[in-house]
């Protein structure tokens, strides 16, 4: 069968017997936990990626197999619970995919997250391709299990979303049921146990080190002893076919990284170069064990990989590259709308700090209405810093937009510090809630009142919230072409020097069918709930 | 390495570029090939420019085909010919809505399939086999509509190129 690289990781995890996915949806990595679902998985949507990797780590606290899936810039937002979970350890498996975006076909950078595993001092797995994803995802949890540590499965776009062939295999044992292990100097990371915990850190990364040099994630292809090339990831896909002839060292167990095997290779060959995607951290971590090897040009760190440029990077080409012809880029949807917000920021000449999501395609024209978007939830804190600092007939321009999934993902901190740390002119929010999370294609989240499977569930009813920060000024309005109204109440907040919390309410149009029957399977739902569930 | 044939289709969200791609893989690997298949997905459904390489073989490496290499080069939307053309080696075989009159199609949504037909007359796998990948890929009730326009194509491919013969 045809497997995308996120297929391949959920059917290994279903045919593993992993008790528990969660993450934040990010493209590459949304379709993952989705499909998990769609074959029975116990899949769930986090509010946000700290929270995903913290259920997770928990599931593994208890003894299960759990993976836990965000895209590059999520594992910023989870980065706290992994850098402690690498000294706590785990006591089943915990599987942390990182699905980076090199070359940014659709995030707001390109970090290379391999740095992470040195940072945190945890294992990591690169593979090529979707068999490779289905393979070493075993591996991965029994490396885990193994030296009870949280993996990096670090995947990128190319490994993802391309289709390669996959033959699935006959599963070895299943899982150990979950039970609870008191290990109180183990889990609980105050000074006095987390500095031994740090050198058994140590302990396991240099025991991960020596397996290494014998692992089967990493091989030769043999070739001509004039060019050996060491790769990793879809790299290496494109090496093969760029230089067919050389002797590759392909490495999947990235870190830490097997340096006996890699300087016995360099040895062997005349000419020795690196070539990977994104930073040089191969080349930089090779070199600085002494062993001499080429890297690629500074310009290759820049946008992905392919063979063309690996050619290049292979010949030492630094002549400027054919720049590809635009494509047309993506709008909002006609009706969308958003697209009555924009129009009314434009007309009143706001100052507009933005976010993440459908409604960030205001930058482009004919609105141009955004003028800052930095992560997840930057909204607020970017809008209220701006309302502080400036003039009072520039200040009183400044608002902030954000969507209903990245409010509850990371905006109600940012509401908090309005409340608490007001401005003196007041601040206008507006939140754009289309009941999705639209961009990444339409998942639910805890303001929807449906889990991932789409089933009832706890609502976060984001209006009550605010209003329980005691803002008084909190709006419900459902933008309508030619009415002028929401107009009116941006001109009526903004003038007003107080705080305000605008929800422009609309269901997005993409989705209004599907809606339509959840909201009636709900019905039929509720009509036969035992009280104590629930309120619609 | 022996030949890989690279294809690569584009278009606009919404123009079933993806689901044409996911045909085509689906009938080289029917037909026994190593196949790979890559595309950018994300902005397909606010019209912005999509675009599916598939690529097989007796082993393919890389998922994604060299600029300048692809064999061939399907367009479903006018505007953006240009835009892709340099992806197509010299030589290579353009296939754009030109390729089917666009009155002959049962509607307008079987393009995709209609190009696939045209495709499919310079390609070693069967005519079966196609109708088997479209029949796999589609809702039953498409089916004959389906049949008919990937006909429409192949056989005006034919009438175009009298002298075409399926890549070894």
């Amino acid at each position: 069968m045809l497997l995308s690289g996120d297929e391949a990781v959920a059917l290994a995890a279903r045919h593993a017997g992993v008790a528990l996915g969660a993450g934040y949806p990010g493209t590459p990595s949304t379709e993952i936990l989705e499909h998990f679902s769609e074959l029975g998985g116990h899949a769930q949507w986090s509010p946000n990626e700290k929270v995903a990797l913290e259920v997770t780590i928990g599931a593994a606290f208890g003894g299960a197999r759990a993976l836990c899936t965000m895209k590059h810039v999520g594992l910023n937002v989870a980065s706290d619970p992994l850098f402690t979970a690498a000294y706590t350890g785990v006591s089943g498996a915990l599987i942390v995919v990182s699905a980076d975006d090199p070359g940014m076909a659709s995030s707001q950078n390109e970090q290379d997250n391999r740095r992470y595993a040195v940072a945190a001092g945890l294992p990591m797995l690169e593979p090529s391709d979707s068999q490779e994803v289905y393979d070493f995802m075993f591996t991965a949890i029994e490396i885990s299990e193994r030296w009870k540590i949280p993996v990096l499965f670090r995947m990128t776009t190319r490994v993802c979303h391309s289709y390669t062939v996959v033959q699935p295999r006959l599963t070895p044992g299943g899982p150990k049921p979950a039970s609870f292990e008191r290990d109180i100097r183990g889990r609980v990371m105050i000074p006095a146990y987390a500095r031994p915990a740090h050198r058994r850190l140590r302990q396991k990364l240099a025991e991960m080190e020596k397996w290494n040099e014998t692992s089967p994630l990493n091989r030769i292809e043999e070739g001509n002893a004039s060019l050996g090339i060491i790769t990793s990831g879809i790299s290496f896909m494109h090496v093969r076919e760029a230089a067919p002839e050389a002797r590759v060292l392909k490495l999947g167990f990235t870190h830490p990284l097997p340096m006996k095997k890699i300087t016995e290779f360099a040895g062997g060959v005349s000419r020795c170069v690196v070539v990977e995607e994104g930073d040089p951290y191969l080349v930089e971590a090779i070199r600085a064990a002494g062993i001499p090897v080429e890297g690629k040009a500074d310009m290759y760190r820049f946008g992905e990989l392919d063979v063309p440029r690996v050619r290049r990077i292979l010949k030492n080409d630094r002549s400027p590259e054919p720049a590809s012809p635009p494509g047309k880029p993506p709008q909002l949807c006609d009706a969308c709308q958003y697209r009555i917000v924009f129009e009314a920021l434009r007309k009143h000449d706001c100052i507009v700090a933005g976010d993440i999501g459908c409604y960030t395609l205001g930058v482009l024209q004919p609105f141009e209405a955004i003028d800052s978007c930095v992560c997840m939830g930057a909204s607020l804190g970017v809008g209220l810093g701006l309302r502080h600092v400036l003039p009072p007939d520039q200040a009183r321009r400044v608002v902030s937009v954000i969507g209903d999934s990245t409010f509850v993902h990371s905006g109600i901190s940012g509401l908090v510090e309005m409340v608490y740390n007001p401005p003196p002119n007041g601040h206008v929010l507006i939140i754009l809630d289309n009941s999705t999370t639209a961009m990444t294609g339409h998942q639910e989240h805890p303001g929807t009142g449906r889990t991932l499977a789409h089933q009832p569930t706890g609502k976060v009813v984001l209006e009550d919230l605010a209003r329980s920060l005691g803002i008084r000024r909190v709006y419900v309005i459902e933008p309508r072409m030619g009415t002028g109204e929401f107009d009116r109440l941006l001109t009526e907040c903004l003038e007003s020097n107080e705080l305000a919390v605008i929800i422009a309410r609309r269901p997005c149009i993409l989705i209004a069918q599907r809606l339509k029957q959840y909201e009636a399977q709900r019905c039929e739902c509720t009509a036969s709930q035992p009280a104590g569930a629930s309120a619609p | 390495m022996s030949k890989v044939i690279n294809i690569i289709v584009a278009g606009l969200g919404g123009q079933g570029v993806l689901k044409g791609t996911d045909i085509l893989a689906d009938v080289a690997l029917r037909a026994g090939y190593d196949v790979k298949k890559s595309e950018i997905k994300g902005m397909s459904q606010r019209g912005g420019s999509v675009t599916g390489d598939v690529r097989f073989g007796e082993r393919v490496f890389s998922p994604m085909v060299p600029a300048g290499e692809a064999d061939f080069l399907l367009v479903l939307e006018p505007t953006q010919v240009e835009p892709h053309r340099h992806l197509l080696q010299p030589g290579g075989v353009l296939i754009t809505p030109d390729a089917v009159p666009a009155n002959q199609l049962p509607n307008r949504k079987t393009l995709n399939v209609a190009l696939l037909g045209a495709l499919s007359a310079h390609l070693p796998m069967s005519e079966a086999q196609w109708l088997d990948a479209l029949r796999a890929g589609f809702a039953e009730k498409f089916f004959e509509g389906n049949r008919k326009a990937f006909r429409i194509g192949r056989e005006q491919q034919k009438v175009k190129s009298p002298g075409v013969k399926p890549e070894a």
